[in-house]
């Protein structure tokens, strides 16, 4: 508490707190847990009521691309936990590749998204649709759970895209540096936060058998 | 602040829990091909929790940071947990 | 901006800095100046939704259509419900007195995050414009303010500026949430351990806890509802496998924290006043920290006492019905820590004290109450009655609102240098006082006698009873119109005041100068000894 001090003398908007920021992008990451999670509850609630029609909706879903995303997502929450030790030990032109290989595997993950959903829609599976009315209750329900929680899981990708561009351009203006990070350290925070979800999201609605 | 001591993890560490994490990726899919009925659900939120533990644990450093942070998510989670406990209180009693 | 340039003792009322007149309020990040802008934003609306009230009131003073038809008084009570819940008292106490007084109490000189907070008291006036603009953009909302599916996603009116002002107001509260804590957590003075911190405090920080945790779900179900309404996903419309009750649970899951928000920081305020008007050490510091951290706690799992007629199992209604009982145990500890922190103490009766006694009095009706509906068999008869009007008055505006006031009438010399007149502070008291009782008192016999909620029209049986509690609200909106006059001239042309502590207080905040300055301390002071050691 004393260093906090030294910086208070000077007017407040030039105090730095690092684990102050750390600490308040934790708790902005537990109201991301509870918002998924109460998705995550509905749709506990809704497998529960409609077990088989869960089954046969899991089945139309393509496990490989699920698990291509799954792959090179976690590989992306790698990289930019490297990017952060190579921003530590000073290595500018690492930790700026790994972002950028972050930042691409983030965008294959959305042109993934966007081939997958559109084979569905093709198919006919969209709320709404005649064919879920066809198919009943369970799988219309599921199908509902499949595009709100990975459309928002989406948005969530967007933009963490648009906190990795920020942070890249922060690092190439030596802004961001081996003394000062925590806007780099939030970013991978919040970027391991959209694996989390994804790596219940993957098994939940891929792999149910 | 720039004067605290940060633990850097190696490149090497990620490495390894990359290995990890992508190991029960594996396992999660293989275990999908088998009949275990209801354990199959199980199996795969266990597998999930595990990776979900050590994205938690290494990536966001819980394990080198301020041990308030981990008390701080298990409680989060707990709550969660009792929510969708409590909940089931009237579905699956209905 | 550092200090070598910022003149000593201005007050932060006067201070000029980068921008100036208005532009210095509204792009203020100073936590007192935003502070500020929450309560004046909030009279403007609490104005709106109790000139509301009133006319629902009018409307109710004889059977049938007597000022407005049916489609009117759904709007007129959802709006109402809407402003006085998401924009009023949710932000409450922690918007105004905790951004103003939180920093102060510890000892810092402003939170954690100060643009964080502009931007929560400017998300907040977007989310109110946004709720408002339904009254140009397809009417009204009509579903009440709990939005209950499925007719908030049939209902021919617009209902999305509603949701989604609602949805954006909930951010507002996520971040001054995320504020406090790490504000409490980060920046609290050398040797104020957390048991040395001052009890408002603690129950900011308790609270803020909820509004991070609970919130989200709210948002959620808000944006489920309009996805449901846009798209037909099917998650609660009963035509494509979804359940209504479903969204019970999640809107309630937020809705019941959500109460812990409007009263822990009031029951905190309540905590700092009674000793300095008692002049005594609050009875029971620890017991009301941990049972303030007890009520945030349980107060998660008990929700389904609002949804005992829903159609949930029966080993849901047990459950729900005995957690909720558990809950009420921490506030009743509270009330007896309050009682005998007065007792044998020196009384001081001023216009603080008196709303503060009025609030044990009120809360405890309230709280009372509370356990008739939470009771399984007495619910059964009650709900969706008056007698549930009647209990959350008590308890939320009796409650959050009389703290409020409680809170308003203490720190208002600290606040604006200025003090109010006494003597018209005492009489709108005692008006509003016996007002707010004679409105909602007979509510409760109404509602025993089977009078529903929401309804334009009732049985002529219930006719004199009405009358009664309309009688009731023209007095107590006459009391509220003294103590707002009174309180917004003194700002003005009260008596100037630069004594730092007029009440004879031990926190921090007694002192700073009247009004404080720009940073609140010169120099941060160093904490020896516990808050409330009278001597």
């Amino acid at each position: 508490m004393a260093d906090m001090e030294k910086h208070a003398e000077h007017s407040a908007h030039v105090h730095r707190d690092d684990e102050g920021d750390k600490l308040g992008m934790w708790l902005f990451i537990f109201t991301e847990l509870l918002l998924f999670g109460m998705l995550f509850l509905m749709y506990a609630v809704y497998r529960y009521k409609n077990p088989e029609a869960f089954l046969l909706g899991g089945k139309e879903l393509d496990v490989f691309m699920g698990t291509l995303n799954t792959v090179i997502l976690l590989i992306s929450s790698a990289t930019v936990a490297m990017s952060i030790s190579a921003i530590q030990k000073g290595n500018k032109k690492l930790a700026l590749i790994l972002l950028g290989i972050t930042l691409l595997i983030a965008v294959v993950f959305l042109v993934n998204k966007y081939f997958e959903w559109g084979a569905k829609i093709d198919y006919g599976f969209y709320p709404g649709s005649a064919l879920l009315h066809e198919l009943g209750h369970g799988t219309t329900l599921f199908f509902g759970l499949y595009y709100v929680m990975s459309g928002i899981h989406a948005l969530h990708i967007l933009i963490g895209i648009g906190l990795f561009i920020y942070v890249a351009m922060q690092i190439r203006k030596d802004k961001i540096h081996s003394t000062d990070y925590i806007w780099l350290e939030n970013t991978g925070l919040y970027w391991h936060l959209v694996d989390l979800i994804w790596i219940f999201l993957f098994p939940l609605f891929y792999l149910i058998h | 602040m720039s004067e605290e001591k940060h633990h850097i993890s190696s490149y090497k560490s990620h490495a390894f829990v990359l290995l990890a994490l992508l190991v029960l990726t594996a396992a999660s899919v293989a275990v999908t091909s088998l009949e275990m009925g209801p354990f199959n659900t199980a199996v795969a939120m266990i597998i999930a929790g595990c990776k979900a533990a050590i994205v938690l644990i290494w990536f966001m450093h819980l394990k080198f940071d301020n041990k308030l942070y981990a008390i701080f998510t298990t409680l989060v989670l707990v709550i969660f947990l009792l929510v969708l406990y409590v909940t089931f209180f009237d579905y699956s009693y209905r | 901006m550092s200090d070598t340039t910022t003149p000593k003792h201005v007050s932060f009322l006067e201070y000029q800095g980068k921008y100036k007149g208005i532009l210095g309020w509204i792009l203020s990040t100073d936590h007192k100046r935003v502070g500020l802008l929450y309560l004046y934003t909030m009279l403007v609306f609490f104005s709106l939704a109790a000139l509301l009230g009133l006319l629902m009131k009018l409307q109710m003073l004889a059977p049938g259509y007597t000022i407005m038809g049916p489609q009117t008084y759904n709007a007129m009570f959802t709006v109402h419900g809407i402003i006085m819940i998401f924009i009023i008292v949710v932000p409450g106490l922690p918007a105004v007195f905790g951004n103003f007084f939180l920093p102060i109490m510890i000892g810092a000189k402003d939170v954690a995050f100060p643009r964080l907070n502009l931007l929560s008291w400017w998300v907040y006036v977007i989310g109110i414009l946004v709720v408002l603009s339904s009254q140009f953009i397809g009417g009204w909302p009509d579903t009440g303010w709990t939005f209950y599916a499925p007719y908030s996603f049939q209902t021919p009116v617009n209902i999305l500026p509603a949701l989604f002002g609602a949805f954006i107001l909930g951010f507002s509260s996520i971040l001054t949430g995320i504020n406090f804590v790490v504000t409490i957590h980060r920046m609290r003075a050398p040797g104020m351990t957390w048991f040395k911190m001052p009890l408002f405090p603690w129950t900011l920080y308790a609270t803020a806890w909820i509004q991070i945790l609970a919130t989200p779900v709210i948002g959620i179900t808000l944006l489920l509802t309009v996805m449901e309404r846009l798209l037909g996903i099917g998650v609660f419309d009963p035509r494509l496998g979804g359940d209504p009750i479903l969204y019970q649970h999640l809107f309630w899951i937020y809705s019941h924290p959500a109460v812990y928000i409007m009263i822990l920081p009031g029951m905190g305020a309540i905590s700092e006043i009674l000793p300095v008007f008692s002049q005594k050490r609050i009875y029971g510091y620890k017991a009301i920290v941990l049972s303030s951290l007890a009520i945030a706690f349980v107060g998660y799992f008990v929700w389904g006492h609002h949804m005992f007629t829903s159609g949930m199992s029966g080993r849901a209604l047990y459950a729900f019905s005995f957690l909720t009982f558990l809950v009420a145990i921490p506030s009743a500890i509270k009330v007896f820590n309050w009682v005998a922190t007065m007792h044998k103490g020196s009384l001081n009766m001023q216009t603080p004290f008196y709303w503060a006694t009025s609030f044990i009095f009120v809360f405890m009706i309230g709280g009372l109450t509370g356990l008739v509906l939470g009771s399984l068999a007495t619910n059964v008869h009650v709900h969706d009655t008056y007698f549930v009007v009647a209990h959350f008055h008590f308890i939320v505006f009796g409650g959050t609102g009389y703290a409020f006031m409680a809170a308003l009438h203490y720190w208002y010399p600290k606040m604006f240098g200025r003090m109010y007149d006494a003597g018209w502070a005492n009489i709108g008291w005692a008006t509003f006082f016996g007002g707010f009782l004679t409105l909602y008192l007979p509510m409760f016999v109404l509602g025993l006698q089977g009078m529903p909620r929401r309804y334009y029209d009732y049985l002529p049986e219930f006719h004199s009873t009405h009358i009664i509690s309309t009688l009731g609200a023209i007095l107590m909106i006459a009391g509220a119109m003294i103590i707002i006059t009174n309180l917004v001239r003194s700002a003005r042309h009260g008596k100037k005041t630069t004594e730092k502590n007029p009440w004879g207080g031990l926190t921090l905040e007694w002192q700073t100068d009247t009004p404080p300055t720009l940073e609140n301390w010169e120099e941060i002071p160093t904490i020896n000894e516990h808050p409330y050691e009278y001597k």
